[in-house]
Parts: C-alpha cells; sequence; structure tokens
C-alpha cells in the first residue's frame, strides 16, 4: 500500500471537509490555489464564518455590563467561549483563560506584568534559539529594563534543543523559561514535558508558546503541569486579533494588571483603585467579542473533527512531502528534527528562497519565504531564510504531488 | 533614448511573451546579465534592507548624467533590478527624478512593486530618485 491510500483510509471525508473551507476554491492564475501557509495562519470554515455573522446579527451588545436581553445574551456566548477553550486545553479553571489579542499580545503581557512582579536586577529569563520574534523582544525590552539577562537555549544541526546545555542553565538567578511548543520555521517539536520538569525541579515556572501546537495536537496544560500557555486564534481556524493568555490561577493572583481600563475594576476613586478578580483584571477595555465567541465556534469544529485524527493525517502529509521533496536535486531540508509537526522548511541549491516562491505563486500555490519572523535562527544556519510549506488536515498528497512539481520547474528556471 | 523610450522599449519586449513563464525566464536572464557590480560597492552603506532579498545600490554622476550599479542575493529581484537601472541609469539628475515609472506595471510585474513582496526593489526606486535629487540640489547651489 503506498503512502497515498493509508492517507486516504484516515480521513475519508477530506473533499467534505475542503468544502467547510470555501477560499479553497479561490483561482490564483487560473489554477486552484494550494494554500500551504498554514502556519503564518489557517483558512476558516464557514462554521466560523457562519458564526461572525450570527454574532452581528443576533448577539451584537456588550458584554458583562448591561442588564439587558442582547448583553446577557453575549455575555453567555462570551463566558461559553471561555468554558470551551479551557475545556479544550483542559485547564483546571475557567478564569485561568484570559482572552488576548494575539499570541504576541499574550507574551507582551507576562513579560510585562510577570515582569514587575518578579523579575530584578540580575535575574535570567531563558528562550531558545528557535524563538519568534514575539517571543524574543518582550524579554529583550523587559531585562533592559530591569537589568536582568537574556539566556538562549543552543540547538543542533537538525534544529533540536540542547537539553544537557538547557539543564545546565538552570540556576537560581533564572526566574522563568520561555519556550516554544512547537517551531514556526523548522516543525521542531520541542521536549515540553522534560523541560517543565527540569524547570520545576529547581522551581522555575514555564510559559509555552503554543501558537504552533494547538492546532496539530492535543494540549493538556494540566497533565503538562505548565505555568503559561499562549496561541492565537488565526491559526487555529478562527479570527485574528483574538489569543489565549492561559495562566496558572497562582501565578495570576500574583502578578499585577497589564492594561488600565474598563472591565479590569472593582471600585475606582480618584485616590485608589481596587482591581477586579480573575480573568477580568487582564482584560481591560471592551473586548474582541466576536472573536472570542468565534474562537469558540473553531473549537467546535476542530474538536468534531478530532485533534488524534488531525495529528495522523497531518504527520501523513509531512512524510509524503519530505519523501517526494527529497527527490529533487541540491534541495537541503532546514530542521530535520525527530520530532516534527507539519511543516517542511528548505532551499534549493544557490537559489533564493524568495526566488523560489516567486516562482511557486505563479503556479497558484501560497508558501512562506524568508526569515519567518526568526532572524536569530536563520543566522545560526547562515541562511537569509528558507521556503516554508506548512499543512493543514484540509491538505492533500495530490497538492503536495503538484507543490513538488512546482518547486522542481523552479529549480531548474532559476538554477 | 530618453527614459520613457527605453521604458515602450522594454514593453514591446515583453510583449513577445506568450506567458509567465517566458515572462520569468527573461527577468532571470537579465539578472543574470546585470553586470557584476564591484564587490568594494556591496558594502553596508549601499545596502536597501528590504525584507527578503537584499540589494546593493551604487551611484555616480559622471558629466551630467547618474550611473547606477546594483545587485540583489535573489535572481528575479536582480532581473528588475536590470530592468530599472536599464530604464533610469545614464540619465540627468532631473529626468530621473521627474521619471514616473510606468513599464513595471505595463510589462506585467507590479505585483513586485508591492509592499508585501518586500523585495527592496521599490526602494531601490525611492533611493535611486533621492540620489537625483541630491545631486540636483547640489548642481543648482553651485
Ligand atoms: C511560534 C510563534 N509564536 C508567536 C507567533 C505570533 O503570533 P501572532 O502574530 O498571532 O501574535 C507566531 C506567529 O507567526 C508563531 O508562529
Amino acid at each position: 500500500m503506498n503512502t497515498a491510500t493509508i492517507i486516504a483510509q484516515e480521513i475519508p471525508d477530506i473533499e467534505k471537509i475542503r468544502r467547510d473551507f470555501p477560499i479553497l476554491d479561490t483561482k490564483v492564475n487560473g489554477r486552484p490555489l494550494i494554500y500551504f501557509d498554514n502556519a503564518a495562519s489557517t483558512q476558516k470554515p464557514w462554521q466560523v464564518i457562519k458564526a461572525i455573522e450570527h454574532y452581528y446579527t443576533n448577539l451584537n451588545s456588550n458584554v458583562h455590563r448591561g442588564v439587558h436581553y442582547l448583553s446577557q445574551k453575549a455575555t453567555d456566548a462570551f463566558e461559553a467561549s471561555r468554558r470551551k477553550v479551557a475545556s479544550f486545553i483542559n485547564a483546571e479553571h475557567d478564569y485561568e483563560v484570559i482572552f488576548t489579542g494575539g499570541t504576541t499580545e499574550s507574551i507582551n503581557l507576562v513579560a510585562h506584568s510577570f515582569g514587575k512582579q518578579f523579575v530584578k536586577a540580575c535575574d535570567t529569563i531563558i528562550i531558545s534559539s528557535l524563538e519568534h520574534h514575539s517571543n524574543i523582544v518582550p524579554w529583550q525590552i523587559l531585562c533592559e529594563e530591569k537589568n536582568a539577562q537574556l539566556k538562549v537555549i543552543p540547538i543542533n544541526e537538525k534544529g533540536e534543543l540542547l537539553m544537557d546545555a538547557f539543564k545546565a542553565m538552570l540556576d537560581e538567578t533564572v526566574k522563568l523559561v520561555s519556550v516554544n511548543y512547537v517551531s514556526n520555521s523548522l516543525g521542531t517539536i520541542n521536549p515540553v514535558r522534560e523541560i517543565i520538569e527540569l524547570a520545576h525541579s529547581k522551581n522555575i515556572p514555564v510559559m509555552l508558546d503554543a501558537a504552533q501546537a494547538v492546532q496539530h495536537m492535543p494540549v493538556d496544560v494540566q497533565e503538562l503541569d505548565v505555568d503559561f500557555l499562549v496561541f492565537s486564534g488565526h491559526k487555529l481556524y478562527g479570527p485574528t486579533g483574538i489569543g489565549v493568555l492561559y495562566g496558572k490561577e497562582k501565578w495570576l493572583n500574583q502578578m499585577p494588571p497589564y492594561q488600565g481600563g474598563g472591565e479590569m475594576i472593582k471600585t475606582v476613586t480618584f485616590e485608589k483603585t481596587t482591581y477586579n478578580e480573575l480573568p477580568f483584571k487582564f482584560e481591560a477595555g471592551t473586548p474582541h467579542i466576536e472573536g472570542v465567541i468565534c474562537i469558540g465556534a473553531a473549537i467546535d469544529y476542530i474538536n468534531e473533527i478530532g485533534l488524534e485524527k488531525i495529528d495522523r493525517y497531518e504527520h501523513e502529509l509531512l512524510e509524503y512531502a519530505t519523501e517526494k521533496l527529497s527527490e529533487i536535486e541540491g534541495i537541503k531540508f532546514i530542521g530535520t528534527a525527530d520530532n516534527k509537526a507539519s511543516v517542511v522548511s528548505f532551499n534549493l541549491e544557490n537559489i533564493h528562497p524568495y526566488d523560489v516562491g516567486v516562482i511557486l505563486d505563479q503556479f497558484g500555490i501560497a508558501v512562506r519565504t524568508g526569515h519567518h519572523c526568526t532572524q536569530p535562527l536563520m543566522d545560526i544556519f547562515a541562511i537569509p531564510g528558507t521556503v516554508r510549506a506548512s499543512f493543514a488536515f484540509y491538505n492533500t498528497t495530490v497538492e503536495i504531488d503538484i507543490f513538488v512539481a512546482g518547486v522542481k520547474k523552479a529549480a531548474s528556471m532559476l538554477g | 533614448m530618453t527614459i520613457n523610450e527605453i521604458q515602450d522599449e522594454l514593453i514591446e519586449e515583453f510583449e513577445l511573451f506568450g506567458d509567465w513563464m517566458e515572462k520569468y525566464e527573461n527577468v532571470i536572464q537579465m539578472g543574470k546579465e546585470l553586470p557584476v557590480i564591484d564587490v568594494q560597492y556591496k558594502k553596508e552603506e549601499n545596502l536597501i534592507k528590504g525584507c527578503q532579498a537584499k540589494v546593493w545600490l551604487h551611484a555616480d554622476y559622471k558629466d551630467g548624467k547618474v550611473l547606477f550599479m546594483a545587485d540583489s542575493d535573489a535572481i528575479i529581484t536582480k532581473g528588475l533590478v536590470s530592468m530599472v537601472i536599464r530604464v533610469l541609469s545614464n540619465h540627468a539628475p532631473e529626468e530621473i527624478v521627474a521619471a514616473d515609472l510606468y513599464f513595471v506595471d505595463r510589462v506585467g510585474l507590479r505585483e513586485h512593486l508591492s509592499m508585501t513582496r518586500s523585495n527592496g526593489l521599490l526602494s531601490m526606486i525611492k533611493q535611486m530618485k533621492m540620489y537625483a535629487m541630491a545631486i540636483q540640489s547640489k548642481v543648482k547651489a553651485n
């Protein structure tokens, strides 16, 4: 049995699934769109698109404020979505789920509020070589402000974290470890259980940037015993502008608010304000109500298919693509970790990734080229960037075949 | 030839191509043919930072005309750069400042001027015009 037939058995309803995503019908230069830029943002199913419309046609009103009918309905839907997110990551309490604008804002919130409370001069924050700029820059800002230091876990040539080096970095100055669960540039799935265990053995909390994890595999914050976990709605088949910060109650309670405003207060006088309880302490102002409700719709959709099944199918796509691409002369994979999510990053010998992206675009194939917001990582590999194809469960082996043919054509045109 | 005559010539050349592949093959070819820029000019000050492809631009002013030399690490960008140089180089500063580069659109490569492409082409054109403008005001001041 070849790989394609195995895959067909895994997701027999692939055609039905594809019909859920109207944008997949797009034509580019007269060819069907092949969307392999899922790590940047995923497409949205009708179930999410309809939920947006439903919100504005039936529920629109401000939340947590009005006694009137609509406000209560909107608030109910809003809080139901918080429960869905909590159960999606198996948080112990709903109020440990804070809605933010995205992964970036979630990380900035923790850098600001955790940093303010717990980080002082000469302390250390640990990140890894694989981080997205959004898990680098907020810590640089914090470290500069506090005169603290940022340390970086090195990687091997396959793009895997060097755990011995990490272990050696864990001294009493370390206040937080913040690493990604899955690398957006290379697809490496990091040994997060081990990272958390090692850090916890020294009483150091851990934050996971799960922006590239929650859409690919089941994530259980209690089982991981992780202290903070962050992700974005738009990479999870939901809307843009909405993100999640999960934090253990004990940390969130000790952290000062991030922004001041409405919603986050209990009482305000000009002399003194007392803050609202969790989660509202960290949700100042009118939230992205439609975003919150529709991230719930996205989670419902994913749950219906099942993350275990998604994980298996995407893994088959990854193996199939890697195998087919390997046949191309002069291809060099960047990121060959043993444990990978459905991301293939590569370069063609003596060809700039940008050029490959331009040619693939002419074939209607959407990939990402460049540094993927991980410039320090590209510097480690001494490359300007990579061509990155990232797969979702609505992608198929047929699309991969067309993509591989496109890469071959690009290689012959550009070489 | 004037700037517009060169642009029209380029547009005519591109009309010969049947499909996008031939068009891009031509752009790539022009990239390969662009005279190699002297390494001394590939320095940090000459680097125009596009997000993805690097472009180096060097300019000289001789006998009332501005001469441009450029390079890029991406071959398609280099081809586009070579077209822009063919159009703008070896003209008086005031002609360069006033030039309306309509050829990019007309040869069907407009998408390369968009911000999201971040290939440095747009910044390069801006830089060329700024350079010409600087010379223009220097000449006037003298
Ligand atoms: C690993 C990782 N972290 C953080 C981010 C930033 O996410 P957002 O732009 O949604 O805030 C991304 C998105 O590209 C990512 O892949």
